[in-house]
């Protein structure tokens, strides 16, 4: 039987330097930094915020409603989420599209007044293996209770954009492997996004009770 | 004042699920490697207190870490300080003779320092000069740990032109990052839960510690742990205090230090001690270097923390606190903004106004206030211990010495194809495939 092989990660945090005061700025930065400026502010979001999850899944729609005040648009940048766009770039395309149609129905563009700038950084994901392999449904438990939680993020959100598959390592191995076809369901239909990591790994845990 | 023989087990019970299990794992593909940290001062200070953790850390992982001391004359010891203070906004007059002298310094300690490692970590503008020594083989990176945010532009230009030299520069904050050719690396500081001012204390510790300063147990205690310096506004605090105690029978404690060696430091002090000579339950304490115990009881007696900064670096005091289970009530500047998420482990406030009336909301919701203090430890424990520090940097030497392959998104897609998978690389999209509509100017 296959193995699954459970790998943590370890997220590089660059500044890049560049920062914006309002919308406009925001807008015009999205287009024009590097891929991996937008995976840290929307997909990796979650590996920094792996106990507590902030009002919004993304930095860009906390930063607005934070910051600046724009609570608006802040609901808005929040709805995109990684897992209806097939790559980076078409979520920065969604991403400026949403800021840029806000922008065209108001007659100012929102700026910080007390708030802090938004700062633009760049994420590099180092993958390290943990050693920790199982070939059972039990020892697969065991090892989820104890994890780091960078493990599943890497195996939830990250597999989710790597393998573009549009599902998580531990759904495609409990049903490959294990023919856990329900669970490996009930695992795609636990909305990610609503969670923290711990929270993730609680909830994942919770779907596995009652299964042998 | 730090417990010396803690090792990375030590570390498995404080640290999050798994932690120190991903420190082992990742340290494993650089055994035999190297790394050298040089400063300034082997003693006091934050940057000493964390390479005495560091070093012993790294060698138990196999990493061959050596850390070295540069040494400076009286002037070139008063030079850098006046460097720090222009580097954090403040303005200073410095002579040429004092650039000379950081020069020749720096110069003799290149000499005399060997650099003989793979990675080689400059910390702090004291001895970035050192740049000049740098060998081909070898990446170098400046470590800032002060707010460089709003630096005094001449003093700046002149260690640009050092940092410049540098494989990396490594900033405690997004805010502190310039425009520099090399890459700016963002590694938060942390703090050592296994120190004297971080362990647990008895109860009994604890009280002897408020018997002390006659401290009274029967009402809640309102705590500001800081330097009497007028950015950590004390006398904001006294105010917040005064509108607090008008619907809540509480005491105040003031308690820090650093009044003895700045004159403003002590004006600030004297400030303090006259508004609150009228009131009992005011205590103002100024407290000797190493007075981690009693920081630390202070901290675990209080009901409610404060960190009413106007201007901050990284400001660890408020991790200190939430490592406490405390929820802190902060000012809305530096680094207190990344430790304190708004409702969730305590509030940022931007008036004193604001801050007594968070101070009222915790003093009478004991339940959500147990809440956020629990959160706050969670938070503390996951993003600001050693652990996740000595993770950051095994992180940037493996990402520096290349031993775990590619890592930017774009290189990761590529890598994939190369282990095999299948992935579907798609190149970038051509901006401006997106057609602007019109916007508004900005008013």
């Amino acid at each position: 039987m296959d193995q699954f092989d459970f790998k943590g990660c370890i997220e590089i945090k660059e500044l890049l330097g560049k920062k914006a005061d309002d919308e406009l700025q925001l807008l015009e930065l999205i287009e024009e930094v590097p891929i991996d400026s937008i995976y840290y502010h929307t997909h990796s979001y979650f590996l920094r915020h792996p106990y507590i999850a902030g009002p919004y899944p993304n930095d860009f729609a906390n930063w607005v409603a934070i910051q600046v005040r724009d609570r608006v648009l802040g609901e808005k940048l929040a709805s995109v989420t990684s897992e209806q766009f097939k790559s980076l770039e078409e979520i920065r395309l969604e991403l400026a599209a949403i800021i840029d149609n806000h922008l065209s129905m108001i007659h100012i563009i929102p700026s910080v007044v007390y708030g802090q700038p938004f700062y633009f950084m760049k994420s590099r994901i180092i993958e390290v293996p943990t050693d920790v392999r199982v070939s059972t449904f039990r020892e697969f438990k065991e090892a989820l209770k104890t994890i780091d939680a960078s493990a599943i993020y890497n195996h939830i959100f990250e597999a989710r954009l790597r393998v573009r598959r549009g599902r998580s390592d531990f759904s495609i191995w409990l049903e490959e492997a294990l023919s856990k076809k329900e669970l490996a369901r009930k695992f795609e239909m636990v909305d990610s996004y609503m969670y923290s990591l711990e929270g993730l790994r609680n909830k994942l845990l919770e779907l596995c009770e009652g299964e042998a | 004042m730090c417990s010396g023989n803690s090792t990375l087990e030590s570390y498995r019970e404080v640290a999050p699920k798994g932690a120190v299990d991903l420190v082992y794992k990742l340290a494993k593909g650089l055994k035999g490697r190297s790394i050298l940290h040089v400063n300034s001062t082997r003693l006091g200070g934050g940057v000493a207190e964390i390479l005495h953790r560091f070093i012993p850390m790294f060698k138990e992982l196999g990493i061959s870490a050596d850390w070295k001391v540069m040494e400076g004359s009286p002037l070139f010891y008063k030079t850098t300080k006046s460097f720090h203070n222009a580097l954090q906004g403040q303005r200073q007059n410095i002579m040429p003779e004092m650039y000379d002298e950081y020069k020749k310094v720096n110069k003799k300690n290149a000499r005399d320092i060997s650099f003989d490692a793979e990675i080689v970590v400059i910390h702090d503008p004291q001895p970035a000069g050192l740049i000049v020594r740098k060998l081909k083989k070898s990446q170098w990176l400046w470590r800032c740990h002060i707010d460089i945010s709003r630096p005094d532009r001449k003093v700046w230009y002149f260690l640009k032109d050092y940092v410049s030299r540098y494989d990396g520069a490594i900033f405690s904050l997004a805010s502190f990052a310039q425009k520099l050719s090399i890459p700016q690396y963002l590694i938060y500081p942390s703090i050592d839960p296994l120190s004297d001012k971080n362990r647990e204390l008895s109860k009994k510790e604890i009280n002897a510690v408020l018997e002390r300063y006659t401290i009274p147990t029967d009402k809640p205690i309102i705590l500001q742990v800081s330097r009497f310096d007028r950015f950590k506004d004390p006398l904001g605090v006294i105010e917040a205090y005064k509108l607090v105690k008008k619907y809540n029978d509480c005491c105040l404690v003031l308690a820090g230090g650093g009044a003895n060696d700045d004159p403003e430091g002590e004006q600030v002090l004297n400030g303090v001690k006259e508004a609150t000579s009228y009131d009992k339950d005011i205590f103002v304490i100024d407290l000797p270097p190493d007075s981690n115990v009693e920081i630390n009881a202070l901290q675990r007696a209080a009901t409610v923390i404060l960190q009413k900064s106007t201007k901050e670096g990284f400001g660890l005091t408020v991790a200190e606190a939430m490592w406490k289970g405390k929820p802190v009530i902060g000012g809305a500047v530096g680094g207190i903004t990344v430790q304190i998420i708004y409702g969730e482990t305590g509030f940022t406030v931007n008036s004193i106004e604001g801050c007594a009336y968070r101070i009222r909301y915790l003093l009478n919701n004991p339940e959500d206030s147990a809440l956020m203090g629990q959160k706050a430890k969670e938070y503390t424990r996951r993003n600001f211990l050693i652990i996740r520090h000595v993770c950051d940097y095994l992180a940037l030497m493996a990402a520096l010495l290349n031993v775990y392959g590619s890592l930017l998104y774009e290189d990761r897609a590529v890598s994939f194809y190369r282990r095999g998978i299948v992935v579907e690389f798609q190149p970038a999209l051509q901006f401006p495939l997106y057609v602007r509509r019109s916007v508004p100017k900005v008013l």
